[in-house]
């Protein structure tokens, strides 16, 4: 294994060498950054030429600079990391250190939901093959395989941003819209639940209900100016994602998964105005993630209590439910700033921008007005990221699931009479997420530097617009350092889902493939 | 007919089972496996109907813009090309350059139909748009076919040739194309584009091929990696067999249709990169015209004239949809692990006739 590993991390320098001695080249032949002196004969300019000449050291031949720039490059190696400067006179490094925070806030919940949602798809897709749903569901994919994004950004920034500021001016949703929305939910959960015409209907018939239902009550209560969802609200949708983690990980029969679920959003409600005088008073990145440890820990406590057999299975259900209640309350924390947001200054109502990275007019350092302008700028971008990210994953995790359903260990799975949930859940989703997890490894090393279309559409400056700017100005160590930081992600994602594959799948053994 | 459903439902699912193989099998009885492959195709209804879409789109952009060849040009059909300025049409409300275009009959109130001289409107100077999205189309369709081909041919050709002769060749092959697969396509296709974009969009997209096929490699050589070991390889040597034409007449025909399916989803994924990059200002160049260009120009145009935006963003994701489904229809149809689904009405149909022929032997 040591071996294996060692002999992949040598491949991978020669990899990343090479790569590199290549675009450096490529770089190098095909633009010049001398160029705007080029017809300039005024002594200014000549001054200017000399000076970039000296400082990107242009009379070296490329092949030669290349060298003196991997010298630099392998003074990681030593604490002396050096990527050269841009034809600014910048430090590369610098101006990387500030791109890449950019992008990793830009890309994070757009990667992280579009990784949820496909798979979720994708089962259910799977599960359901060549049903009505599946069929919508494959179109969909498709149509999202095949939209330019800066396309989809047009689109959004005018339907989600400026016709929806508009649409808070009115804050009233027809009886029409609202028939419609909540007939499209039933559709969509119809399809997804699915079986006999009878629960069918069921389920379409809460769902149509309960939607218009929510969409009443939000126009009645003149809801979008003060959001909030209150301990009420918190408490239902803590039982409901309780039940649901409950449902879908151990069964609904396996009384102390339950209980310690169910304990766990009773507790979310106890806590409720304690914690919201907690968040008032102390509020900082540090108490959110201490909140986060704790929560885990209490989740892990609780069902060690309620569990005696199956612990780990129930402390992992209980623990997923604890972080989903926690998020409910920190949602419902972000949206009861909304109000006092939507009356500040630089916002007069109109919340969702359709560009930038953060509102410039704030004046205010609260942190929860903060991160709600943080939000709302990364609305926009996320969905567009989502909506064409997550096509693949829904094809993707389909293909595999159907694969693994049709193995001989699910027959025999079925044949010993276990249940559907437990073959889908245990069985099957398990041996499908195996070259899902080293897909995810690569994609998520793939969005550090891939983002450039987004930024440039909803003006973000992270390493997209850093890469632009290089290829557009000739800036050569600019680029090589954009490429050296996604290109070792790259391989380093390789080799980790590699190992990974062999350490999920124990019928691979990494040593004798190469 | 009730005692029947009755009677079905309490089938052995076994029977069903072998009675749906019994279908799937006299489906293909006595046929190649090139017919096999086309009525599997003709079978995926959206496979079919994006190749019509397709095949109607590419036509109707090629004749109606017309084309160079070498110093020739041949006109197409419509009445307006890029070139020509004609005046802008004062529309109502005092706006300019708007859509004559009308499909809404005047007994229903509209405009009646007719195509008008600028069916979907002029440009900021007077352009006619449906001239512009023709050619824009006509460029596109052409950047994502050259991409596939070259891509394609390298791709089968590296993959073929590290896949068969396996070994040092194969290693030293495969570590070339990690070399390429750490560089991101756009990266690639920026610094080609944005150094070779004024040599026009079709060396833009020949350039942009001879990056593009390092996946398709890959998928070739782990296909040909596995067709060598095969008995009917052997076979082909002992009989004394050529590498050559155990490489071209053995192994190939095999391996056709993952190369078939990939070259499709290569060309989808070109006709977005080419759009993409033209978005960025690396791709194609004015005054050349391409449907990502179209977009990018026109973006901020979304209010208050939307017909500038609507119809090439339309037109690519027709193009690029088309080509995604005709590809998933090329999957199913090369895939012969893939078993049509048997409909319930056929499975019905099959058992009644089971049912019938026993009743009579009794």
């Amino acid at each position: 294994m040591l071996a294996f590993i060692g002999r992949r991390i040598g491949t991978l320098f020669v990899i990343l060498f090479g790569s590199s001695f290549i675009l450096y080249n490529l770089t190098a032949i095909s633009g010049d950054p001398r160029e705007q002196y080029k017809f300039a004969t005024d002594e200014k300019s000549q001054s200017a030429l000399r000076a970039l000449v000296r400082q990107l050291d242009l009379e070296t031949p490329p092949p030669l600079r290349y060298f003196k720039w991997l010298e630099g490059v392998l003074g990681v190696f030593y604490g002396k990391l050096n990527f050269g400067v841009t034809r600014d006179n910048e430090d590369v490094i610098s101006r990387l250190s500030a791109a890449i925070p950019t992008t990793l806030k830009l890309v994070t919940a757009a990667t992280l939901t579009a990784i949820f949602l496909g798979i979720a798809l994708g089962m259910v897709t799977a599960i359901r093959q060549y049903s009505r749903f599946d069929y919508v569901v494959t179109f969909f994919s498709f149509l999202m395989f095949s939209l330019p994004i800066f396309w989809v950004a047009v689109l959004l920034k005018q339907f989600l941003a400026i016709e929806f500021n508009d649409f808070l001016e009115v804050g009233y949703i027809d009886i029409g819209w609202r028939i419609l929305i909540a007939a499209f939910t039933a559709v969509f959960w119809a399809g997804v639940i699915g079986g006999s015409k009878n629960r069918i209907a069921k389920v379409a018939l809460s769902a149509f209900i309960l939607t218009f239902g929510i969409l009443t009550a939000i126009v009645a209560l003149k809801w979008f100016y003060d959001p909030g969802l209150g301990p009420i609200v918190v408490f239902i949708l803590s039982v409901g994602i309780a039940f649901a983690v409950t449902a879908i990980s151990m069964g609904l029969d396996n009384r102390p998964a339950l209980k310690s679920s169910l304990s766990i959003a009773l507790i979310t409600l106890i806590l409720y105005y304690p914690l919201q005088y907690v968040f008032d008073k102390y509020s900082s990145w540090l108490l959110i993630l201490a909140l986060a440890v704790l929560t885990i820990s209490t989740a892990t406590l609780i069902s060690v209590l309620f569990a005696k057999i199956d612990r780990g299975a129930v402390i992992r259900t209980s623990v997923i439910t604890s972080i989903g209640c926690g998020l409910v309350v920190i949602l419902d924390r972000l949206l009861s700033t909304w109000s006092e947001y939507l009356t500040l200054d630089g916002v007069n109502g109109r919340p969702i921008p359709t560009i930038g990275q953060m509102n410039p007019l704030l004046t205010t350092d609260d942190f929860w007005l903060v991160q709600l302008d943080t939000v709302v700028h990364l609305i926009l971008p996320t969905v567009a990221l989502t909506l064409i990210s997550f096509a693949g994953y829904i094809r993707f995790t389909r293909g595999t699931m159907l694969e693994v359903l049709n193995q001989d260990y699910i027959r025999t799975a079925r044949a010993k009479g276990l249940s559907e949930r437990v073959v889908v859940v245990r069985h099957a989703f398990r041996n499908t997420m195996i070259p899902i997890t080293t897909i995810i490894v690569v994609d998520i090393s793939g969005v550090i530097g891939g983002a450039i279309i987004t930024e440039r559409v909803f003006g973000w400056s992270g390493m997209g617009t850093l890469f632009n700017k290089a290829i557009s100005g000739y800036d050569l160590n600019l680029l090589m350092g954009v490429f050296a930081v996604t290109a070792t992600l790259a391989v380093l994602a390789n080799l980790v889902a590699d190992l990974l594959y062999a350490a999920l799948d124990p019928r691979i053994r990494v040593g004798n493939r190469l | 007919m009730r005692t029947f459903k009755k009677k079905t439902s309490t089938l052995q699912s076994a029977e069903i089972d072998s009675a749906e193989n019994a279908i799937a099998n006299r489906e293909v009885q006595g046929l190649t496996q090139r017919q096999i492959v086309i009525r599997r195709f003709l079978n995926h209804r959206a496979a079919v109907t994006s190749l019509i879409i397709l095949t109607t789109l590419v036509l109707f952009v090629f004749t109606g813009s017309g084309f160079h060849v070498g110093p020739w040009q041949i006109p197409g059909w419509w009445k307006h090309n890029i070139d020509t300025l004609s005046d802008l049409i004062v529309c109502s409300e005092g706006r300019l350059g708007c859509p004559t275009l009308s499909v809404v009959p005047k007994w229903l109130g509209g405009d009646g139909i007719r195509l008008g001289e600028h069916p979907l409107g002029q440009d900021d100077i007077g352009h006619d748009y449906l001239a512009m999205v023709l050619r824009g189309a006509q460029r596109s369709l052409m950047v994502t076919f050259i991409i596939g081909t070259v891509a394609g041919i390298i791709g089968t050709v590296v993959g073929a040739i590290a896949g068969f002769f396996a070994g040092r060749i194969d290693n030293v092959l495969m570590r070339f194309v990690d070399f390429l697969i750490t560089i991101p396509s756009i990266i690639i296709g920026s610094v080609i584009g944005y150094h070779f974009g004024n040599l026009g969009a079709l060396f833009l997209a020949f350039y942009l091929g001879l990056f593009a096929w390092t996946g398709l490699s890959r998928l070739v050589r782990g296909e040909f990696l596995s067709l060598r070991e095969r008995e009917f390889v052997d076979a082909a040597r002992v009989a004394g067999a050529s590498n050559n034409r155990i490489i071209f007449k053995h192994i190939l025909p095999n391996a056709v249709g993952v190369i078939v399916v990939s070259v499709t989803l290569l060309m989808s994924g070109a006709i977005l990169l080419e759009t993409a990059l033209s978005y960025l200002g690396f791709g194609v160049i004015p005054p050349d015209v391409s449907l990502g260009l179209l977009i990018s120009t026109y973006q901020d145009a979304f209010t208050t004239r939307p017909y500038l935006f609507w119809w090439p963003g339309i037109t690519i994701i027709t193009i690029a949809l088309s080509i995604n489904f005709i590809g998933d229809g090329l999957r199913d149809a090369f895939d012969p692990r893939q078993r049509r689904k048997v409909t319930l009405k056929e499975r019905r149909v099959k058992l009644f006739n089971r049912l019938m022929r026993k009743s009579q032997n009794v």
